[in-house]
């Protein structure tokens, strides 16, 4: 359903910081799949991401989405079934408008946004019993403007946000990094039930090695722009947080240092 | 009283330029230096067409399509040409002063004997002293209600938003570029309605009334934004119409002390100065009892 071919991917051509990233990177993701991404710093993992949303254009290849060639939309044209959470909480939601604003916002996704009233009233229930389902009495605090919430309040608020309208794709990039241990799992566990109640197929960045060892179908260790490790089904169900070290480890020896 | 009247007059005109420094600097995080030439594009259209014999109103009609159109130009020079966004709008400003000068055709013009808007309207004999004043507020409040109204619709939501996280419009699939440039036409529509409506007022056309209106607007949407935040059931859009009245009343009270007129300049801005200084107390105070 997802597929990167052939990608090359260099910054600043021709200066002292020339970096070259991706030389024939190719990722084939399949319908339904939620695979989590882990690899050193600076392995291009964001990079990756930013190619597939389209806030990176790659020198070369394609990227195709359910068999469609959309190397050449933009961003927001592809955002119209591309999902995605940043790492940093506060870029999920809009922090001067309330809980309530941003959720109509965000339930009107594909439609117009026109003329008639930003408040979506009749589905306030709705959003209600999502924000119950949180257990962090957001449900109390529709009022409240986001900016004024906790990073692991925004982060959860966030990823509601994200999937309300069922995205082909879900795009999360170390979407837990930013927040203390506590709220980390909480939107670690949201997350994995979201994807799975529907059925998102899901690229899943992660700092976390526990977090790739518990979920997602398929593992993903990337180094220096390429694909050191690709592990799915029962493979995955046994690898170890030692096993992700090991190889962590023999890649650093390689380098060196 | 006539000073009173006097300030509440410029309140109102100029309050509705200060709405639309709202939008573009507060909401769309964008300081706009266009608007010190769409404020007497405004009043030169107007002077232009009342001269001609074009119905007031129309005039007004027009100065606020001619103001969105500059606003867009702005936004497409930044969104499209990549300029930064105070460039664009210095941009824009500089060229506007020529145009200014075509639509007129001299640098100052007096409209005589010739009919505003507030001329068309019959008042009661006690009324009719304060015939300005009320059309004036009456204009000020149909605009304010009106944009009250459009900032709680679905595209006002994507206004505010964009301001706020440009990522987040991204996200929703719609073009952020597109969704500033529409906010930069409503912002300079604003401002140059307040400037055709300064031009039906005053009864005249000056060339240079615009320089300084960014400051002026500025000064007004802080004061009305820190001062009136505290007071839960009023509009931001109401404290920035009032923080522009606050601001007049300043002005005056300068001038008043013995001040020359052409010492406004200065005056607006120490009085500039005074109202981030203020602005920056108010806010210390408050992130103090936050932490506390
Ligand atoms: N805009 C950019 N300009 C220059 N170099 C960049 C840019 N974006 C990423 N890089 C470089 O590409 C490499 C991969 O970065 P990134 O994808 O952010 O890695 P990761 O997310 O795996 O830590 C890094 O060496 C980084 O310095
Ligand atoms: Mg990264």
């Amino acid at each position: 359903m997802l597929e990167l071919n052939n990608i090359y991917k260099s910054f600043n051509v021709g200066t002292i910081d020339e970096k070259i990233l991706f030389q024939n990177f190719n990722l084939n993701v399949k319908n339904g799949e939620f695979v989590a991404i882990v690899g050193s710093n600076g392995s291009g993992k964001t990079t990756a991401l930013n190619i597939v949303s389209g806030d990176v254009k790659p020198d070369s290849g394609s990227v195709l989405l359910d068999g469609k060639n959309i190397t050449k939309q933009k961003n927001y044209q592809r955002a119209a079934k591309i999902a995605r959470v940043f790492q940093n909480p506060s870029m999920g939601t809009s922090p001067s408008m309330t809980i309530m604003e941003n959720m109509s916002l965000a339930d009107n996704k594909g439609k117009r946004y026109d003329l008639t009233k930003g408040l979506n009233t009749k589905r306030r229930d709705f959003y209600r019993s999502q924000l119950e389902l949180l257990g962090m009495g957001l449900e109390n605090r529709m009022e409240t403007q986001t900016g004024a919430l906790s990073g692991g309040q925004r982060q959860a608020l966030a990823l509601i946000m994200a999937t309300m309208k069922t995205p082909t794709l879900l795009l999360l990039d170390e979407h837990t990094a930013a927040l203390d241990p506590k709220s980390s799992d909480i939107v670690m566990t949201l997350t994995e039930k979201v994807v799975k109640e529907k059925n998102i197929t899901t690229l899943m960045v992660t700092h976390n090695l526990r977090y790739a060892v518990e979920y997602g179908t398929r593992a993903i260790m990337m180094h220096e722009g390429g694909i050191v490790l690709d592990i799915s089904g029962e493979k995955k169900k046994q690898q170890s947080i030692n096993d992700y070290l090991k190889i962590f480890n023999e890649i650093s020896i390689e380098c060196g240092n | 009283m006539p000073i009173l009247i006097g300030i509440l007059e410029q309140g109102a005109i100029y309050g509705i330029m200060a709405l639309g420094i709202y939008i573009s600097y507060k909401i769309l995080n964008f300081p706009d230096l266009t608007v010190d030439g769409t404020f007497p594009l405004g009043a030169a259209i107007s002077a232009a067409l009342v001269t001609r014999g074009v119905n007031p109103w129309v005039c007004l009609l027009c100065a606020i399509i001619a103001g969105a159109l500059a606003g867009s130009i702005t936004g497409i020079l930044h969104i499209k040409c990549k300029i930064k966004d105070l460039l664009s709008g210095i941009l824009v400003m500089t060229g506007l002063y020529s145009i200014n000068y075509r639509i007129v055709g001299m640098p100052n013009m007096f409209l005589m004997q010739k009919p505003t808007i507030f001329g068309g309207i019959r008042f009661p004999k006690a009324l009719f002293p304060f015939r300005y004043i009320i059309v004036l507020f009456v204009i000020v409040l149909f605009v304010k209600i009106l944009l009250d109204l459009y900032l709680r619709t679905k595209s006002g939501f994507l206004l505010k938003s964009v301001g706020d996280n440009e990522g987040l419009v991204v996200t929703l699939g719609k073009n952020p570029g597109t969704v500033k440039i529409i906010g930069l036409s409503i912002a300079n529509a604003l401002v140059s309605l307040s400037g055709a409506l300064y031009c039906q007022r005053a009864m005249q056309f000056d060339i240079s009334s615009g320089t300084g209106t960014m400051v002026m607007g500025l000064a007004a949407v802080i004061i009305g934004t820190t001062l009136f935040r505290k007071i839960r059931f009023m509009n931001v859009t109401t404290g920035v119409i009032l923080g522009m009245i606050i601001y007049k009343a300043c002005i005056t009270a300068a001038i008043s002390s013995g001040l020359r007129s052409s010492d406004t300049k200065l005056v607006v801005t120490v009085l500039f100065l005074l109202t981030m200084l203020l602005n920056s107390v108010m806010n210390k105070s408050e992130g103090g009892r936050k932490n506390a």
